[in-house]
């Protein structure tokens, strides 16, 4: 008889403290700038008077901020800590683990420089430019490199479920950032995106739908299978839900992403599949809420005095609610009602400050005082930090609710005359307000909680001792040798590469289905003869548009409802967008969808409007930009966009890039001749003109008579 | 319009019902090996989050 020797080896620490202080130091400037957003819905002067701190530009900051620097520096803390323990090994490589972290700090810091600077590539969730998009794959590699290396390099046969959510989330934001980001370079700051109109949109609600699914979910469930039966002191409820749970909502989750573009022009076929799928998730979901709340079975009485699990119990209950409330949003009927208003800002609110921000704190509660040896400063504070988080997402969400069924039963009624109830937007705006400001409360709560558990956090440590390193031994992992009856599963885990193959086939199944058909779409021909590429002064007048956000507030997709057509015009047709690039249909309506805006004011109705948008809608909520009518652009960038254009398809004229600036001066001048014929002057270099040319082109291919004859 | 972008693609309505029986039959056969797998294996995955506590190995009340 052989004896095992133990092998001796060291978990490290550091790392874990770091990216959990991290985790803390973005969580609070994430939620403080969502309060500056939430605050301007109601007080636009809180933009402080400078395009930086306007909402367009710190919406997706906040949404960057929460996204992946909270939850982002949550998930690498977590698996950093958990995963050597599951697979007996510290991890692969120190030197991949700082080049994660600092890389990641870098990003974030780019991130919230570039886009108060307005770069942006305007599609949600994946806003940063191109050399950012290239560091995140780079850091993101290292990430995956490190954890694959930790698996080879395992003293545990088999891998633990958590292990497998940490390796499906890895390889499925990889493949998401990857072609989401597909853009052609014009210049450092700026890219035009590789796909166009509908495939642009089905391409990044893919990904949006699936960066939720593999950012903010999948890591966290895999997170929950570790510290919830850690907290709780007892295994997880059912190790076989948990497969079953596992294969399921990765293979499922892919699919579900048109249920974000219902009635809007994409392919029918595409939405139906969302809508089939994302009902389909349900199932999958709940069983890891169940697997999450049934592992407290027979330990209820810790959670009355436990903050770690008070904090876990309400993040799966919240994970069941946004579960059951995603599949319901995505059912066309009440898709129909909730899509562009506030109640999918208190759905994603419902996920990412409960299930998202609870589970974080709870792990931070629970790893603190492990890692300093001591025990939490003060439960008592704890326990206020999680009622005024919970109040807070109570005094959030339920405002949201109701802000959202008025507004939208406001834009659906119609009078007994047979015309809209509320034909001026503004009135279903300013109907809402009083709960855009108790929304702001209940932020502010959420907020001030946070504040509590990091000064509870530096009081822990302060009086413990931080261990950098925690020894531990195990025998070395033995060659397998094959037992008779042993299932392919078993086989397929113990072997970390060809597992993570699989994982990969089953995300590329449900990607491969729904992004094909969209690229076999001839979608660069246009399907309108009448609609054509924008001129020069548009393109300047669209970047614009994206560089300060708009598509944050208004849509530009007008569902085929009589309430929509009425209120804006004839619905989108797919066949508009083909010159899109990207696309700016939009997600949410805090103003009007501007599709059909084209033609309908004269110039200086919107260059007054601009200016000061309370001039022309007394009570506006939109912020006003002063500086459009003072800054001048040079349009030296013209030729450079010109040309990559034309690379991605866009039928201008050949040599058309040294022809461009000069109709551009043209068709300002007219701009700024009929300004002055209303008594305005203005400049035609300004930035308010292109602007200008830009809105009054939109949507109006349509109405031209013949293609030929404008 | 819609009919437009369809012709343009073949036979388009193959494509979900591909992906629907791909995942029934990966959903069955995954179902049928967890049925079936053996309870040692269950026992042993389960507990491996508490398998750093080296000198409390069984630190869940065990039934």
């Amino acid at each position: 008889m052989s004896v095992t020797t133990l092998e001796q080896f060291k978990y490290d620490n550091k790392i874990v403290k770091y990216f959990g202080v991290a985790t803390m130091a973005w969580g609070l400037v994430g939620m403080l700038v969502g309060l500056i957003a939430a605050i301007q819905l109601f007080l636009p002067e809180a933009n402080l008077g400078n395009p930086y701190t306007t909402y367009g530009r710190i919406r997706p900051l906040h949404t960057n901020a929460v996204i992946f620097a909270f939850v982002g520096n949550a998930i690498f803390a977590g698996i950093y800590y958990s995963m050597p323990r599951l697979l007996k090994a510290p991890m692969w490589s120190k030197a991949l683990s700082w080049i994660n972290f600092w890389g990641w700090q870098t990003i974030i810091l780019l991130a919230a420089i570039t886009l108060p600077l307005g770069f942006t590539s305007s599609k949600e969730y994946a806003e940063l430019e191109w050399p950012i998009d290239i560091l995140i794959a780079i850091v993101w590699v290292a990430f995956g490199a490190n954890m694959i290396g930790t698996m080879i390099k395992r003293r545990e046969k088999h891998m633990y479920v958590a292990i497998w959510f940490y390796l499906a989330s890895f390889i499925t934001v990889a493949v998401l950032h990857i072609f989401n980001s597909l853009a052609l370079p014009v210049s450092f700051f700026k890219s035009y995106s590789a796909y166009a109109g509908v495939q642009d949109a089905l391409v990044q609600w893919w990904y949006g739908h699936n960066a939720v699914a593999f950012f903010l979910t999948t890591p966290f469930l895999g997170l929950m299978y570790y510290y919830l039966p850690k907290a709780a002191n007892r295994p997880v409820y059912s190790y076989k839900l948990s497969i079953i749970h596992f294969w399921s909502l990765i293979f499922l989750y892919i699919w579900a992403g048109p249920h974000h573009l219902l009635y809007t022009a994409l392919p029918e076929w595409a939405q139906i599949l969302g809508v089939v799928f994302s009902v389909m998730l349900i199932a999958p979901s709940w069983g890891g809420m169940v697997n999450g709340l049934l592992t407290l079975r027979g330990a209820w009485d810790k959670v009355r005095v436990d903050p770690v699990l008070k904090f876990m119990v309400v993040a799966v209950t919240a994970y069941g609610m946004s579960t059951f409330e995603g599949p319901m949003l995505s059912l066309k009927s009440v898709n129909a009602i909730a899509h562009y208003t506030d109640w999918i800002v208190a759905h994603v609110h419902i996920g990412a400050l409960g299930w998202n921000g609870f589970f974080t704190f709870a792990m931070l509660y629970w790893l603190w005082p492990k890692m300093w040896k001591t025990n939490l400063y003060s439960t008592k504070l704890a326990t206020t930090h999680f009622w005024m988080g919970t109040i807070g997402i109570i005094f959030y969400a339920l405002p949201m609710y109701v802000a959202a069924l008025t507004q939208s039963l406001m834009w659906k009624e119609f009078s007994e005359a047979g015309r809209l109830a509320y034909p001026n937007f503004l009135e279903t705006v300013i109907q809402i307000v009083p709960m855009y400001i108790l929304r702001s409360l209940g932020g502010f709560l959420y907020l001030a909680g946070a504040i509590l558990m990091v000064y509870n956090m530096i009081k822990t440590a302060k009086q413990g001792a931080f261990m950098a390193e925690e020894a531990d031994e195990a025998p070395a992992l033995k060659p397998h040798v094959d037992q008779p009856g042993e299932f392919w599963h078993r086989a397929w885990e113990r072997k970390p590469v060809f597992f993570t193959v699989m994982a990969t086939v089953a995300i590329l199944i449900g990607g491969a289905v729904e992004i094909i058909p969209t690229i076999l779409v001839k979608s660069n021909v246009p399907t309108i003869a009448s609609v054509e590429p924008y001129t020069p002064l548009e393109l300047q007048g669209r970047d614009l548009y994206i560089s300060h956000g708009c598509v944050g507030c208004h849509s530009q997709m007008i569902r085929p409802f009589r309430s929509e057509t009425e209120r804006y015009g004839e619905y989108s047709k797919a066949g508009e967008f083909v010159y899109d690039r990207p696309f700016l249909w939009g997600s949410k309506r805090t103003g009007p969808d501007l599709h059909r805006v084209g033609g309908k004011y004269p110039d200086s109705w919107h260059y007054h409007h601009m200016v000061d948008p309370r001039s022309m809608s007394p009570g506006s909520l939109m912020p006003p930009y002063p500086w459009m009518v003072n800054n001048m652009m040079d349009h030296n960038d013209l030729p450079a966009k010109i040309r990559t254009l034309q690379k991605l398809g866009v039928p201008y004229p050949e040599g058309y890039d040294q022809q461009a600036k000069t109709d551009l001066m043209v068709q300002a001048e007219q701009i700024v001749a009929n300004l002055k014929s209303s008594g305005v002057e203005a400049m035609p270099e300004s930035e308010i003109v292109a602007l200008i040319a830009y809105l009054q082109r939109l949507g109006t291919d349509i109405k031209k008579t013949t293609a030929s004859n404008p | 319009m819609k009919k437009d972008i369809l012709s343009s693609i073949e036979n388009i309505e193959i494509y979900p019902i591909i992906s629907l029986l791909i995942f029934v039959v990966f959903f069955v056969v995954m179902f049928i090996w967890v049925i079936r797998v053996d309870k040692k294996y269950v026992d042993h995955m389960k507990d491996m989050p508490f398998n750093d506590e080296l000198e409390n190995t069984s630190g869940y009340e065990k039934k």
